[in-house]
């Protein structure tokens, strides 16, 4: 028999990993010469510090510095008159970086390139708003969910998080449930701090279930009135289960076994 | 309410039919139901296909009306962001009393599948609800119940409200 795990949080870690596995990675490939890409990146120059093609798009990568000129030889010599999307990626825990990309559109030539560049934690970048006017709200959105600061931005306020709200959700170290703060908020908001306590914390549960309360739970194998206070003097009712059926893990008759054979 | 038909022969000939002031005054507002238009998510899709044509809500004396001053039932239809948390609580303390809440959908209910941040986990922590509507999203038919199950719960509730306790509105 092997030994018997527990395994009341599965969900908390991977079941099953392969020590072999190694992730898919979409193929890199080179700038094809006298194509419209290697126009763009001579277009470029030594602005473009790597280039390469992946899925059918141009991935330049600059330096943070250069990435309002860099957008303006493509906007106005290149035809990329489109910036379908700006936001950043956050490299933190790995490498202390933020890695900004822009998503660009030339609709002549049908073709999209992204344009990379990666910034340290508390640096700013320059605003591209003057070029795309698309990149007013992404950069307002890149600075409610990152924090990244935009130099030279029209209105930099946070554009889906509310004004007071502390924090930026799409760090990787922000918590999926939020923070304490981000728990209480209606409540404070709304009622004042001093309501937490009538309120209560949320419940994160989604399978919560209050023993005592007889107004919203019903007893398995006995019948409570509705409402009724048992919270004292609980008739005992152990669940049994049969003992020829299920195997008894804690019996130590058989032989266990630590590790494959 | 008691007697619809009056029966002329008898009383002496007079139009009299017996009630209580609770029942006169519930009839009327369990009758004429009217909710805000106020939908927060996908399940509002569903609210407004039950005020539409085909399921109707205007037979039951369910009117969406475009202002808080004149509803007397909240229909929370759908997910409560927690940006949004404060203008919902101050939609419900616009509505004039009496004043009753429906949430709508597992988000309103319990936050839902939204278990994350941004998102009120349940209704119920800003707002009293009366009536839990399980589901996502709740059919019309299952909206259309719980404003009956709202209507059964306010005709044995007390006209004047401040007599209402917990146990004389428990729908059984
Ligand atoms: S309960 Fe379902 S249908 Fe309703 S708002 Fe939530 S996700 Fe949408």
């Amino acid at each position: 028999m092997r030994k018997y795990t527990p395994k009341d949080n599965v969900q908390g870690k991977a079941y099953y990993t392969d020590r072999f596995w190694v992730a898919p990675r979409v193929p890199r490939l080179d700038v094809e010469a006298e194509s419209h890409f290697a126009d763009v990146v001579k277009a470029l120059g030594r602005k473009a510090k790597e280039s390469y093609v992946e899925i059918g798009q141009l991935v330049v990568h600059i330096k943070a510095t250069e990435n309002f000129n860099v957008l303006k030889i493509l906007k106005e010599s290149c035809g990329y008159t489109q910036c379908s999307e700006q936001s950043a990626v956050d490299y933190l825990a790995k490498d202390g970086e933020f890695e900004l990309f822009y998503q660009l559109l030339n609709i002549s030539e049908a073709k999209r390139v992204r344009v990379v560049c990666r910034i340290k934690e508390g640096e700013a970048i320059e605003s591209v708003q003057p070029l795309f006017k698309s990149a007013n709200f992404a950069e307002r959105e890149m600075f409610d969910m990152f924090g990244i600061k935009v130099n030279n931005h029209p209105f930099l306020k946070r554009i889906l998080m509310p004004d007071d709200w502390e924090g930026h959700p799409l760090l990787k170290t922000y918590p999926m449930i939020g923070d304490e703060f981000a728990s209480w908020y209606e409540v404070d908001k709304i009622f004042g701090k001093e309501y937490r306590d009538v309120i209560g914390p949320e419940n994160r549960d989604p399978a919560r279930i209050d023993r005592y309360d007889t107004k919203r739970f019903s007893r398995v194998g006995y019948e409570v009135p509705f409402g009724a206070d048992i919270s004292e003097g609980e008739i005992e009712n152990p669940i049994e289960y049969s003992e020829t059926v299920l195997v008894d893990y804690t019996k130590n008759s058989s032989k266990q076994l630590d590790e494959r054979r | 309410m008691a007697q619809h038909q009056v029966n002329y022969a008898s009383s002496a000939g007079l139009p009299i039919a017996l009630t209580s002031v609770d029942k006169l005054v519930n009839w009327g507002r369990s009758n004429s139901l009217w909710p805000l238009t106020y939908g927060l998510a996908c399940c509002a899709i569903e609210m407004m296909a039950s005020g539409a044509s085909r399921y109707d809500f205007d037979r039951m004396g369910t009117i969406f009306r475009a202002s808080p001053r004149q509803a007397d039932v909240m229909i929370l239809a759908g997910t409560l962001s927690k940006k949004h948390s404060e203008f919902a609580r101050r939609l419900y303390d616009q509505m004039t009393e009496p004043k009753w809440v429906i949430s709508m959908g597992s988000c309103a209910n319990t936050g839902g599948m939204f278990n994350t941040y941004a998102t009120v986990q349940g209704v119920d922590r800003i707002i009293p609800v009366d009536i839990y509507l399980p589901g996502c999203a709740p059919r019309p038919e299952t909206l259309q119940y719980a404003l009956m199950m709202l209507q059964k719960k306010i005709r044995r509730e007390s006209a004047n409200m401040n007599n209402n306790t917990k146990s004389n509105l428990r729908l059984v």
